[in-house]
């Protein structure tokens, strides 16, 4: 039965004593649809790769805008470009392979040609064949290209929008953000490779995931068992000025094993007995002079760029339908990596991506929530810890940013949809 | 084709046997003895060919060590969370693309197909292995085995060897 306090706390603003979300933003395609256009398609900048995976005039690659298919593209000026993949003639996706190089982007349909910017540069036939067809008179070229959209590159982190009217990106990130991006794109990078993941739950749970410090290391025995997070480090949870974003950093060099057991007690994540017979995989090395060991800067809506020790990777959401997403996972190391700093960064990923030591665990965590939740049209999660306020904290045993996410999206997307 | 001598015939069953036990070992959850099937000094990683196709070495998984093998073992067992499921390896022929008086190398098409404990099947991962095997010893084992694999798409994570 539905009581009264409960729907008011859908409809109401964030009570005192905690943030509820209603579960059917998680299942509910109205939401879905909703966020393609409000979010994905309006006042957001959307991460769409990096400029080390485009370094060439002509190169180009295929991604997505929540569900829009895009092409990140780079020019012969050396800027980059990102523009949607549906040629303006009746529609049909312009690439069609994940990355590649080409002078222009041509459909294969009817051979109509786009330069590398979007600009429609070729109609076949346009003036008919021996004076029959044709395009009529008044055709404009220019009124025909690809569907541009801004594109700016923050760090080598290129971010695209559909809106004419939203601040620019580095506004949008604000400067916590923006510091954090340069902190680990300061030097030029090298691409080591994608992971790919598919999860079988709503976008958002991944959101709020990556914003959690609390699961951390209560989910992931990996993290807790040996020392790489523990919510007992010094850290900090910490968000925008808007509350979007989120950045969690620790320092494992903070950690005291005595008295982080006795925090944990007899928690399932902390094993001491769970010992690994090959350690390289945990040998690193400290590679920047903060000493901050992990770094998960959640920037809204699709993206985390993230330090695990020695793993750098950009993590990008791409979204199938309210129950079903993708994970990009982008692995990068410095040009000027050593031998050995390119081996330890290849052997780190075992603990990222979706066969992580680590990150596989968030795929389940994801889906026993949407797979829990199917069909609830009124009832909310419950979201309180560190004080159930959109706060930072000095510490890591907080939900704040987490509420910082739904604030934002209900200013965007809004919770009143009636359900369905 | 030339028709094959009884060694070559020798070398290649060498090498089916050993995918077909590799398979049964992961499929029948018969974990902890898989790493008996690989050297000491080993490799073993499992890689998308997206990645593999560029020349980039980025894998889901990778091993340099029996050591780290067993580690994937016992992390699955007492550390990771993941859904319940199962798989079935479906292998192709096994190729035998060179050997000589200790090291054959070979590689053999594979199939997974994952079950999970909702009762249904799906094709998991697709690929081909690429195994390099010792067979100078008391028993063949690997120095070396990759697995290909064409879905790149992985659903939900990894946690049991390909």
């Amino acid at each position: 039965m539905v009581t009264a306090q409960q729907t008011d706390n859908v409809k109401q603003d964030t009570p005192a004593a905690g943030c509820r979300v209603p579960y059917r933003v998680f299942t509910d395609r109205q939401y879905y649809e909703r966020e393609q256009e409000n979010i994905f398609k309006g006042e957001c900048w959307s991460f769409v790769g990096l400029e080390a995976e485009v370094p060439q005039a002509g190169d180009f690659k295929s991604t997505f805008v929540g569900e829009t298919p895009v092409i990140l593209t780079r020019d012969s000026d050396g800027g980059v470009h990102v523009v949607v993949n549906r040629c303006a003639h009746r529609g049909a996706l312009v690439c069609r392979e994940m990355r590649g190089n080409r002078p222009s982007l041509e459909c294969v349909y009817h051979q109509w040609a786009y330069d590398l910017k979007g600009n429609l540069i070729g109609v076949p036939f346009r003036r008919g064949l021996k004076g029959q067809g044709g395009m009529p008179g008044d055709f404009d070229m220019s009124q025909h290209n690809l569907r541009k959209l801004r594109a700016e590159s923050v760090g080598g982190l290129v971010f695209a929008s559909f809106s004419e009217t939203v601040e620019s990106c580095r506004d949008f990130l604000g400067p916590i953000v923006v510091e954090q991006i340069e902190r680990i794109m300061c030097k030029p990078i090298t691409i080591l490779g994608d992971q790919r993941q598919r999860i079988f739950g709503n976008w958002k749970l991944y959101a709020e995931n990556t914003r959690d410090p609390y699961h951390a290391s209560l989910l992931h025995l990996f993290h807790n068992t040996f020392g790489l997070y523990r919510s007992t480090q010094t850290g900090k949870a910490l968000m925008d000025a808007n509350k979007r974003h989120s950045l969690l950093y620790s320092i494992a060099a903070s950690n005291d094993d005595a008295a982080d057991k006795q925090a944990y007690g007899d928690s399932r994540s902390f094993d001491t007995e769970f010992k690994l017979q090959d350690m390289s995989l945990l040998k690193g090395r400290q590679e920047f002079a903060d000493n901050v060991t992990l770094v998960i800067l959640t920037v809204y809506p699709n993206l985390v760029l993230q330090q695990i020790q020695n793993t750098l990777a950009v993590r990008q959401t791409v979204t199938y339908g309210p129950d079903e997403f993708e994970l990009v996972w982008t692995h990068f190391g410095y040009e000027d990596d050593d031998a050995e700093m390119q081996a330890i960064r290849l052997k780190q990923a075992n603990l990222i991506g979706p066969a992580g030591l680590i990150s596989m665990e968030d795929g389940e965590a994801v889906e026993i929530v949407q797979n829990a939740i199917v069909g609830e049209a009124r009832a909310t999660s419950y979201i309180a810890m560190g004080g159930g306020q959109a706060d930072d904290a000095d510490h890591l045993v907080t939900e704040g940013a987490i509420i910082g996410f739904w604030d934002n999206y209900r200013e965007m997307v809004g919770f009143d949809l009636e359900p369905t | 084709m030339a028709l094959p001598s009884l060694e070559d015939m020798q070398v290649q069953h060498v090498a089916a046997q050993l995918n077909a036990l590799h398979a049964e070992l992961i499929d029948d959850d018969r974990l902890e003895e898989w790493p008996d099937l690989f050297e000491d000094k080993c490799r073993y990683s499992v890689i998308s060919a997206e990645n593999h196709n560029r020349s980039l070495n980025l894998a889901a998984v990778f091993c340099d060590s029996r050591g780290m093998l067993v580690d994937r073992v016992v992390s699955l067992r007492r550390a990771n969370i993941f859904p319940a499921h199962a798989y079935r390896h479906i292998l192709g022929p096994t190729r035998v693309v060179s050997s000589n008086e200790q090291i054959i190398s070979a590689q053999t098409n594979y199939v997974v197909l994952m079950t999970r404990n909702d009762g249904q099947t799906s094709i998991y991962n697709s690929g081909k292995y690429i195994d390099e095997i010792d067979f100078s010893g008391d028993a063949p084992r690997f120095v070396s085995k990759t697995a290909i694999f064409d879905t790149h798409l992985i659903d939900t994570m990894m946690v049991r060897p390909i």
